[in-house]
Parts: C-alpha cells; sequence; structure tokens
C-alpha cells in the first residue's frame, strides 16, 4: 500500500455524522452556554440519547475512548494498514469542536477519564468501566505541568484504598459519573508510585468544592473537587497495582499518546471554523484566494488566508499521522507532542487573526469569532502545554534525559 | 483536455460545506425542543431523549548547446499514452516496498556521492560533469518514461517523484536540481504531450544519455506570477515565434531541450524549444544558492517553433496542462525543501549536543532544544503537506490548494530552519567550514523557484 493522505469512505461517514451534531446542535446552543456559565446544556442529554441509538444499530462513530471498546476488523495480512478507532475519535472530535469545544468537553459519556480507561485498564475493568462518564482528575493547587508532583495519597486498607486530597481543573467534574484521579500510594518511591483509580462521583467522600469561571469554554465544567478518606475498592486501581520504580512513570503516562492528538484534534476543529467564517466575510467583501498566485501577490487578507490554511493543514496532518500511528501500533510520543505543539499554536494565531481581519464585527458577540478565541487558548495549555510538548519533542529528538534537558 | 485533474478544489477550508442530511435535521427539531422553556415547564425532556433513542439507531553567454537532433516522428496513432494511478481507500504514510526502495538507493547516491561535490559546486556555480552520467545510472529519468517508450512507468508516480526530489536534496539541493530537470521534463511529456510530442523526445529520456533539459517558468521580474508571463507567444503561419527572458534555468550552458512558458492568447502555455533554434541565447545567472544547479536566463529573440511545439496540441488543452504542470513543481520545490530541511536538522542535533557552553551540551537548555523541537516539527509540516498534495495529484484529484499550502510553509517554516541552523552554530554556522549556510541560501531559494522539478 503506497502513501495516501486522503481518508477512507468510511471515516467520511464518521465526519459527516459528527458534523450533524456540531452544526445542528452545537452552533445553535454555543453563544446561549457561553452566556450562562455553568448551566447544563440539557441538548446533551438529546445527543447521547441519539449517540446510544446509532451505538446499537453500529453507526456510531468511536468516542474518547479511542476505538478500544468496538471490535476492530483485524488488519488483512501482513502489512495492512488499519484507519481504526484513533483516527476516527480524532475526527469525531475535530468535526464535534468546528461546533463548539465547550459543549464537545460536554458530551455524556466521553470525557478524557474514559480515554485513560480505554488505555491502561484491564479487560475485567473496561467491563465494569466501560459504560461510565469519567472525568480526569490531575492537576492539584500545589502544580501543574509536573505532573509527577502528585500529592493526593491512596493509602491501601484492607480490601479499599482511602483516597485524600483536592484536585482542581477537572473538565465534567461535576457533571461526570466518574472520576479516574491521580494518587500515590507511596510518596517516598516517587513517580513510579503514581497509580489512576477509578472513583464513582456520587461516593461518599468525594466533594465537588467549586466550579471555576473561565475565560473561555465557559460551557464546561471545571471542577475543583476534594477527596476526604474517600475508600473505594482496589480493583479501582487501573493497570497494574506493582510499583515498578524501573519503569516508572511509563503506566500513567501513556495516557498522554492517546488523548494529545485528542486536543490537537479539539484546535484543528476551531481553527477550521474560523477559517470558514474569514472565508465567507472574504468572499462576502468580493476577494478571491487565490491558490495559483503568490500569496505576497494578493491581497493582504487573502495572504494572510493563505498562511494561516497553510499552518492549519499541517496540523490537521500532523494530527492525523499520530493517531495513525496510534492505530497501528507504532509509537507515538514525538509525533502525539508535534501535533499539539503546533495545533495549539496554530488555533491561537488564526482565531486572533480572524478576530482582528474582521474588527469590531468580530470582536462582537453577535459572531462566534471572539468566542473561538477565548476558546483556543486553553487548547493550548491543558492536556501539556506548549511548553511542554516542546520539551517531550526535543529530548525524543536531542536524545536527552529528563534530567539533562529540564 | 489533456489533464485528469478535479477542476474545483475539493479539499480547500470553506469550500466544500457539509448539507444538513436527515440525522441533522432530526437533531435540530429535536434539541430546539428540548432546551426551550417549554419542555422545561411541561416536563417533556426525557419523553422527546427517549424518542431520540428510538428514533435513530551556471558568466558566459553563448548558444544553446545542441549535441543531439531530435527527429520528429510523425504518423502515430495520434493517441498520447498517459499514466493514471487508481484512487486509494487508506490513509497511509508507509511508502511502499517500490518507493521505499527508490527512495532509499536514491539517498544513498546523496549521500556518498552529492553531498562530498557540494561544496566546491557551490564555490564553481556548476556541477562536476560526470555526475550527470551517474545519475543516469539511478533511472530517476527512466521511471517517468511509460513503458511503450522504453521507460519503466506503469502508472503515475507523482509520491515516488516527492521522494526522490526529497532524497536527493538530502545530499545537496544545488545538485539535485540539474539531475531532476529532465525527469521534470519527462514526466510533462508524459502526462501532458501530444502523441507526436511524446515520439519525438521521450525515447531518448529512457536511455542512458538523457538529453539535459528543463521545464522553464520563471522570469526576472518582480513579484513574478507563473500565471501572468511577459514572455509572450505570438502566432505565425509557421507556427509561433516567442520573445521574453526566462531565469532558473538549471544548466543553462549544457541543456539541449528546454520547455517554455509563454503567454499565448492571454494565457500562459508551454513550448517545446531545442536548444539550438535560432534566437536562443543562454547566458549565466547565478544567484545566492543552488548555484551548483548552474543557474542561467533564456533569452528568446524572435525564435521561431512549429505549431506541434505546443505542448499539449490545443491552445485550452495547454493553459490546462501548463497549470497542473506549475502547480506540480510547487510541490517538487517543497520536496526539495522537505530534504534540505533534514539535512540541516540532522546535522544540527549531534552539534548542539556535543557544542558546550557553561560547563555542558548547549542543547541542555531550553532555548536550543526549543528551537530544535520547532525546525522537527515544522520539517514535518512541510513533508505532509507536500505528500498529501503528491498523493491528490497521482489520484486525479484537485491540488491546487496542496501546492500553494506546501509552498507557503516552504517558503515561511523551510526559511526559519535555514537561518536557524546557522543560529545554532552561531559563528560558525556563518563560515564555509559548515555546510549550513549553503542550506540555509538554498532553502531561500526553494520558496522562490518555478518549474523545473515537475513531480
Amino acid at each position: 500500500m503506497s502513501i495516501n493522505l486522503e481518508l477512507p469512505k468510511k471515516l467520511h461517514v464518521t465526519i459527516d455524522q459528527a458534523h450533524q451534531a456540531a452544526a445542528e446542535i452545537f452552533r445553535p446552543i454555543s453563544r446561549k452556554y457561553d452566556l450562562r456559565e455553568h448551566d447544563y446544556p440539557v441538548e446533551l442529554d438529546t445527543l447521547a440519547s441519539l449517540y446510544d441509538g446509532l451505538a446499537e444499530t453500529g453507526q456510531a462513530g468511536a468516542g474518547a475512548d479511542g476505538g478500544r471498546s468496538q471490535k476492530k476488523a483485524k488488519p488483512e495480512g501482513e502489512g495492512a494498514v488499519v484507519n481504526g478507532g484513533n483516527m476516527q475519535s480524532v475526527l469525531n472530535v475535530m468535526e464535534t469542536s468546528w461546533g463548539d469545544v465547550g459543549l464537545m468537553l460536554s458530551i455524556p459519556y466521553q470525557g478524557l477519564g474514559n480515554s485513560a480507561i480505554a488505555a491502561v485498564a484491564t479487560d475485567e475493568q473496561l467491563e465494569r468501566f466501560g459504560k461510565v462518564w469519567a472525568a480526569m482528575a490531575i492537576t492539584e493547587p500545589s502544580f501543574g505541568s509536573d505532573s509527577a508532583a502528585v500529592s493526593t495519597t491512596a493509602t491501601l486498607d484492607g480490601d479499599e484504598y482511602v483516597i485524600n486530597g483536592e484536585k482542581i481543573f477537572v473538565t465534567a467534574g461535576s457533571r461526570a459519573t466518574h472520576i479516574v484521579v491521580w494518587a500515590t500510594v507511596d510518596k517516598s518511591l516517587g513517580r513510579a508510585a503514581i497509580k489512576s483509580f477509578v472513583v464513582p462521583r456520587d461516593h461518599p467522600g468525594v466533594e465537588v468544592v467549586r466550579l471555576e469561571h473561565k475565560l473561555g469554554i465557559r460551557v464546561s465544567d471545571t471542577a475543583v473537587i476534594r477527596f476526604d478518606n474517600c475508600r473505594i475498592p482496589k480493583d479501582n486501581l487501573l493497570g497494574s497495582p506493582e510499583v515498578d520504580t524501573k519503569k516508572g512513570f511509563g503506566g500513567v503516562m501513556q495516557t498522554f499518546d492517546n488523548t494529545r492528538p485528542l486536543v490537537a484534534g479539539m484546535a484543528v476543529g476551531v481553527a477550521r471554523a474560523a477559517l470558514e467564517e474569514l472565508r465567507r466575510v472574504l468572499d462576502e467583501a468580493g476577494i478571491e484566494v487565490d491558490y495559483d498566485r503568490p500569496a505576497a501577490d494578493q491581497h493582504a487578507a487573502a495572504a494572510e488566508f493563505i498562511r494561516m490554511e497553510s499552518d492549519f493543514e499541517a496540523a490537521y496532518l500532523l494530527t492525523m499521522r499520530a493517531a495513525w500511528m496510534a492505530d497501528n501500533k507504532q509509537p507515538n510520543s514525538t509525533e502525539a507532542s508535534m501535533s499539539k505543539a503546533k495545533a495549539g499554536r496554530v488555533v491561537n494565531d488564526i482565531t486572533n487573526k480572524v478576530v482582528e481581519l474582521l474588527g469590531t464585527f468580530g470582536y462582537s458577540e453577535r459572531l462566534l469569532v471572539e468566542k473561538w478565541a477565548r476558546d483556543a487558548k486553553i487548547l493550548d495549555i491543558f492536556e501539556g502545554t506548549q511548553q511542554i510538548q516542546n520539551l517531550i519533542i526535543a529530548r525524543r529528538v536531542l536524545n536527552k534525559s529528563s534530567a539533562e534537558l529540564k | 483536455m489533456t489533464t485528469h485533474t478535479e477542476p474545483r478544489d475539493t479539499s480547500a477550508v470553506g469550500r466544500n460545506p457539509h448539507p444538513r442530511n436527515f440525522i441533522g435535521t432530526a437533531m435540530r427539531v429535536l434539541t430546539t425542543v428540548t432546551g426551550s422553556e417549554f419542555a422545561e415547564k411541561y416536563k417533556i425532556r426525557e419523553p422527546i431523549n427517549r424518542v431520540a433513542y428510538q428514533a435513530t439507531k551556471t558568466g558566459f553567454q553563448t548558444l544553446g548547446a545542441a549535441n543531439r537532433a531530435f527527429k520528429a516522428v510523425q504518423g502515430g496513432s495520434g493517441e498520447a499514452k498517459r499514466l493514471t494511478t487508481a484512487p486509494k481507500d487508506y490513509f497511509n504514510l508507509t511508502p511502499d516496498d517500490e518507493q521505499q526502495m527508490i527512495a532509499e538507493t536514491v539517498k544513498e547516491f546523496a549521500v556518498e556521492i552529492l553531498r562530498p561535490a557540494a561544496h566546491d559546486a557551490d564555490e564553481n556555480a556548476a556541477a562536476p560533469e560526470d555526475l550527470v552520467k551517474r545519475s543516469a545510472e539511478l533511472g530517476i529519468t527512466m521511471i517517468n518514461v511509460p513503458e511503450e517508450f522504453e521507460g519503466a512507468a506503469s502508472e503515475r508516480g507523482v509520491v515516488t517523484n516527492a521522494l526522490v526530489a526529497e532524497a536527493m536534496a538530502y545530499g545537496d539541493m544545488g545538485l539535485a536540481i540539474p539531475l531532476l530537470a529532465p525527469s521534470g521534463v519527462a514526466t510533462t511529456l508524459t502526462n501532458f504531450g501530444t502523441d507526436e510530442q511524446q515520439r519525438t523526445y521521450l525515447p531518448d529520456f529512457a536511455g542512458e544519455n538523457v538529453p539535459q533539459s528543463a521545464v522553464v517558468v520563471a522570469e526576472p521580474k518582480p513579484l513574478f506570477d507563473a500565471f501572468d508571463l511577459s514572455t509572450k507567444a505570438t502566432r505565425v503561419p509557421s507556427g509561433y515565434r516567442l520573445n521574453g527572458v526566462k531565469s532558473f534555468v538549471p544548466a543553462a550552458g549544457s541543456s539541449e531541450l528546454f520547455v517554455v512558458g509563454a503567454q499565448l492568447d492571454g494565457k500562459p502555455a508551454l513550448f517545446i524549444v531545442e536548444s539550438d533554434t535560432k534566437g536562443l541565447i543562454v547566458e549565466a545567472d547565478p544567484g545566492m544558492g543552488v548555484r551548483a544547479a548552474g543557474m542561467g536566463r533564456l533569452l528568446l529573440q524572435d525564435v521561431a517553433v512549429p505549431e506541434s511545439a505546443l505542448l499539449a496540441g490545443d491552445a485550452d488543452a495547454a493553459h490546462a496542462a501548463y497549470r497542473d504542470v506549475v502547480r506540480l513543481s510547487r510541490l517538487g520545490w517543497s520536496a526539495l525543501a522537505a530534504g534540505t530541511g533534514r539535512a540541516v536538522l540532522d546535522y544540527v542535533i549531534p552539534y548542539v549536543n556535543e557544542r558546550e557552553a557553561f560547563g555542558e551540551p548547549i542543547s541542555n537548555r531550553q532555548a536550543v532544544a526549543f528551537m530544535v523541537a520547532n525546525m522537527a516539527t515544522e520539517l514535518d509540516s512541510i513533508r505532509l503537506v507536500t505528500l498529501r498534495g503528491a498523493a491528490r495529484a497521482e489520484q486525479g484529484l484537485s491540488f491546487a490548494r496542496e501546492a500553494a499550502l506546501a509552498r507557503k510553509l516552504t517558503i515561511d517554516k523551510g526559511l526559519q530552519i535555514g537561518l536557524d541552523g546557522i543560529q545554532l552554530l552561531g559563528g560558525h554556522g556563518f563560515t564555509k567550514e559548515h555546510p549550513v549556510e549553503r542550506w540555509y541560501r538554498d532553502l531561500r531559494g526553494a520558496g522562490i523557484g518555478e518549474g523545473i522539478v515537475v513531480l
């Protein structure tokens, strides 16, 4: 099979379907919930029901679980190429984020915690937690990027772990049914002792302290959650309970190889929304974007369009590559980080340039352009900031340890 | 029309909306009701959600070189040979075995033959003479000549040509250009030439003594637009008369054949011009970079060519062919940039890891490491967009957009990779002790070049 960067027909079906929800459900209510921060978007229940219906007929695209819960068709023969669950998830996310990235983050049963479960759960755990809506709780008040600094503890007491600590920036933390919590089983053993635990949100000892007021993705609930002697069955620890100081952090970190392309996909979706709006406005103004003429010879706005579209295209293809590698069982840490780094900076450049080009018209709440610019900022921060992605890429490319390149 | 490319950009952002389908319509109606105060008031939200569930499941001036005579061959079938490639139904970034083998062989040649010759060739602004012969052994031209003319092509290989250009430029972009130029002419004749044009010229491109030749598009004019040429073709009883000045002509002094862009009836078209044609003068025009290419100008003064010189036969087909040739060459320049960009990155990595400052390798510092990270990421940006364009062209899909975007990335990011490469070597990067300053000059050229590397 030779090189081809077009998508197969079956993935176009996924895109088209996700687009319907993005265009017909998300866009019409996008401003409504931006203005009503913390109101629950009831329309999403309808969407969740629709998805359930589609899933039952086998028409649904894979969610944040990267398609692990679906029975994938085995590659036919040696050297066969898989275009599977990871690509499907990324495309789904791109399309729904084109609609509204805050709403996309609020779709029931498609939380980032679900990706974590899909990445590291045993089959038995997948059985138990396959049908939950799982939020992800990593960050604490005392650390952000330094995920190894987890201070939330999980102490084994009989058949139960007792969890104590405070988590912040938990996306969908108040709406999800479950929370995947990062906690240390032995602080003296360092990062190798950090494990993830599935905790039902309504469990005794789990308290949603407050919701954040934010710059963007205002429809998405960002919770502060406190765990106070929260006791959960020891089987709720995801992956192996053994503390392997040689293997270290790898277990929980591998989640990011799956989730970073998803966040890159969100950025690609929002960037495309803004570019399409710019295209519409340029058309109306009679400004033609000519791909054959040199960009520098055209109207400045058209030249900017071509510059931004080139970055957009690069972000899109870097993202598809990371997902394609995951589908084909190729190690993709570097490529996942490249996609996230590129898409994160591109979406901020594009959305803000479109606001600039549209002037007070784009700055107004009458359009969604200013909202996309506000929403974009988080996409260059969460799931690993631009700087963290560059650190990862640099260490890989330069073959350096985290002790050498800090 | 001799081009099989779709007339419209089917991949452009904001040009290909999804129509609302029945599911979308149902979604809009249902959520309008679900989110309404009415539904809240009468507690009908849950029943609606259940309904939703149920309802959906080269300083010289000379005359052109002439070492051979191309005999016009007439009386063929009239049907030109065309290559096609079937559409593919899987996203895939792994080259197939043939692509892999060709790319590896060319890369080996690039590293062992081109790279060691690059410094002196740049200094002399000319490629060593034996190089052309050695590259002919590689067969990079004959892979674009159909089997009917003793070539090796059975289907279009735009991606393979991109991989070849990338691998050659990894060795040296300046040397790669004159070596790839005949391949660009072969590709152009194969995809757009008439039966007579193919029969007259193509067999020579399949042999061991491939004629030095090039597709010439560029003109020495500020704000040059390839689609609005100053070189003019005027109709005369015997055919056409060409007047104008062309630039960026590789191995200009030794070329035997040119495919030259000129404006015909207000639209650009390509004309096949043999180098010994009266009125054609070549002039050296070395530049900032890609000096090994032996770049020159073509001065066309009342150059008379026969009617059969118009590529593709009639004016409309000629214009369509011109469009695709320019686009394909832009992808070619981007592929060259990807190769040279990779050379920069591969050179810079060990340098920053070994060079010490303040008691440790400079790569231990984020200010240095992050530049390398960005170079790696943006190099992949150029490469992926170029490959997408090549793959689309190969399958007959529109690719003007991808060609423009790959070119923009080459202009912006390609140049940055060159500049950052020098910066990371500090003062050493500014000297000719290291190849990086040459690579930067070449990368500056890749975003400007037109024609020649027709994939």
